[in-house]
């Protein structure tokens, strides 16, 4: 590969150095040394002042509202994402273009706008909110809310990462299924699904990672009660403006950690993809 | 199981892909709906296989109305033209899948589904690639899955889009064969969609020609082969030699050629066309009859045995394909610029009223 890669050489060679030169000199400067540094900052006092900092029970609140937060959002957006999906490129319906561009407004519109809306929409002073205050059901300044509002800025993740696939894939196959005689529930789960599994997977992964790490929606409509309605994200923050920067570091540390950890499974599910792509076509 | 299709209709939009098409097929009869692309024929076969719903008209299956019934309930084996395999299951897996989606009352036993599939991959010759996936065969094998696939649920109608057109030619043409003998073998009634005219004729009990949603004829393959209905036919079956020229009282006029047409009797003037086909026009190096016409050759190029010899009639500004045994040919040592006689042994003359309604369509076949 590296090989045929070679031979096919476009550029004279000092171009080729410089542009590489140039996205390495970015990589390591913005994105590997800040990196590195968290970790490094984050053990300045030792290891034995990590573990303290990570385990102070308000960072373990935190790791579980983080937690909580992921575990709610990642599988409504994953049904959302299908449902779009499925819709955008198995159907033919009117507005469907508005619909596919309304996709992408999560990512157009900034978070912090996005945790104002249900903030305005959902607050104890709406008449929306008012009433299912009424009815003990508190949703701005806690979970709901913030499961709510990081709803709304994963949600291209999912249906962004399908709608190629299933583009690419149309409707052939659920037609032979039909007409082989599967309901639409078994040609669902039996050839939707498995076609666009990978593409699922990654959408998952992504929208757990952008999940975990999500700050200004979630700052918005969160109490920012440390030891309550705090996520990871937050917590750094309290810590930081509290002045406690080795906490802070520590606890930014387990955040890289669990980017980290996100990006190995995508890189995990992106190599069994690639064996198994093999192994069909072996 | 017989198919009967009335008075079917489909609009895409501003598009009307079908327009009003009449249509039956007998019991274990292998028909071809023939026509160019975007004719609306394979609309049509989605229509039969209820992947389609017809805006008005009616579907009889056996008999029976299925205009509305579901595609999953028509017992109709559909084949896609790119074969929808489903990629993640192997082949195995793909012949079982319309058993094992059946609801447990009618779902076969293992046993049963294991000895079903393989029966089936026997018979379509490919039983030693049951555990491999689809990206792993070539084209024509996935087509011979697909059709086993189909098959596997006993559809009492099979339907094939244009089954062949994503194989080379020699895969094509031996699968071509293999289809019809499969289709001798197990006699289900079979509709294909084509737009290769050599498909439809060799394979076909019987052909359906459709042009722009409506069926311009229907036969069997020697009837409109030797037999075109109209113009579109003439042009889409088969190499042709077209004529322009005119109908004068009980004559054919095209340039120099001057054709008796006892049948018109005291007919008008009015302009006509005549097509001859290559094998209809007689070639020979000296004149043989009083109706030979002098002709300078322009071209020649091998067709199988035959050479395709392209000629111009002297005094007539077209050229004219004729079809000549080549070793006959080479006999005659004629070089390009060269003197060949030329005499039409059939043509068939069409003149097509302007409105449809006056002065009626005439059609006139001559043969010498």
């Amino acid at each position: 590969m590296r090989g045929a890669v070679n031979e096919r050489r476009t550029e004279p060679p000092w171009v080729r150095r410089a542009l590489t030169t140039v996205a390495l000199a970015f990589f390591v400067l913005l994105l590997a040394m800040p990196l590195i540094f968290v970790v490094w900052s984050s053990l300045a006092r030792g290891a034995a002042a990590w573990a303290a900092a990570v385990s102070r029970p308000d960072t373990a609140s935190a790791i579980r509202q983080t937690l909580t937060v992921v575990a709610w959002v990642v599988p409504l957006n994953t049904l959302f994402g299908v449902l779009a999906a499925y819709a955008i490129t198995k159907f033919q319906f009117r507005g469907k273009a508005v619909l596919t561009a309304l996709i992408d407004l999560p990512f157009a519109i900034s978070p912090v706008i996005a945790g104002s809306i249900f903030v305005f929409l959902l607050g104890k002073f709406t008449p929306l909110g008012g009433w299912l205050e009424s009815h003990g059901i508190k949703v701005i300044f806690s979970t709901p809310g913030m499961v709510l509002a990081t709803t709304f800025v994963t949600f291209p993740f999912v249906a962004r990462e399908l709608i190629p696939t299933m583009q690419a894939q149309g409707i052939e196959d659920e037609l032979a299924a039909r007409s082989l005689g599967a309901s639409g529930w078994q040609s669902f789960w039996r050839v939707t699904v498995p076609n666009i599994r990978w593409s699922l997977l990654f959408g998952v992964v992504l929208c757990a990672a952008r999940a975990m790490g999500e700050f200004g929606a979630v700052s918005v409509v969160s109490a920012h009660v440390s030891g309550e309605t705090n996520t990871l994200p937050l917590q750094v923050e309290a810590l930081y403006s509290g002045l406690d920067v080795t906490s802070a570091f520590a606890v930014s540390s387990l955040l890289v950690l669990m980017a980290l950890l996100t990006l190995a499974v995508k890189a995990g599910v992106e190599w069994r993809y690639r064996r198994q792509e093999a192994r069909e076509r072996a | 199981m017989s198919i009967k299709l009335t008075g079917i209709h489909k609009r895409f939009g501003e598009y009307e892909a079908l327009r009003g098409i009449d249509l039956e097929v007998a019991h274990g009869e292998l028909v071809a709906l023939l026509g160019p692309s975007g004719c609306g024929k394979t609309t049509l076969l989605r229509i039969i296989a209820g992947l389609e719903v017809p805006d008005r008209g009616r579907v009889e299956l056996g008999g029976e109305d299925a205009t509305l019934t579901d595609a999953r309930h028509r017992e109709v084996g559909f084949v896609f033209q790119h074969y929808a395999l489903f990629r993640h299951l192997s082949v195995f897996e793909n012949v079982a899948f319309g058993l094992r989606v059946r609801s447990r009352a009618t779902r076969p036993s293992r046993a049963d589904v294991a000895r079903r599939v393989h029966d089936l991959l026997r018979l379509v010759q490919m039983e030693w690639a049951a555990r491999r996936f689809p990206a792993q065969l070539s084209g024509g094998q996935r087509q011979r899955i697909a059709l086993a696939r189909a098959l596997a649920v006993e559809p009492r109608v099979l339907l094939l889009d244009e089954p062949f057109s994503a194989l080379d030619a020699k895969v094509r043409l031996e699968l071509r064969r293999w289809l019809r003998r499969l289709h001798d073998e197990i006699q289900v009634t079979s509709v294909f969609v084509t737009h290769d005219q050599e498909e439809a004729l060799e394979l076909a009990d019987r052909i359906v020609i459709i042009n722009q949603g409506e069926v311009v004829q229907a036969g069997r393959p020697e009837e409109v082969y030797d037999h075109p209905a109209n113009a579109f036919v003439w042009n889409f079956l088969g190499n042709v030699n077209v004529f322009h020229g005119r109908l004068h009282g009980s004559e054919a006029r095209f340039g120099p050629l001057r054709l008796p047409l006892v049948a018109r009797a005291g007919g008008g003037q009015r302009e006509a066309r005549g097509f001859a086909r290559p094998h209809d026009l007689r070639l020979s190096p000296r004149p043989e009859t009083l109706d030979d016409l002098p002709a300078t050759l322009v071209a020649s190029r091998m067709s199988g045995k035959m050479q395709i010899v392209e000629i111009t009639v002297d005094g007539v500004d077209q050229v004219l394909e004729a079809l000549v045994e080549r070793r006959q040919f080479q006999s005659w040592n004629v070089a390009p610029g060269g003197r060949l006689w030329v005499r039409l042994e059939r043509i068939s003359v069409h003149s097509a009223g302007t409105d449809g309604v006056s002065p009626p369509d005439e059609s006139f076949d001559w043969v010498i």
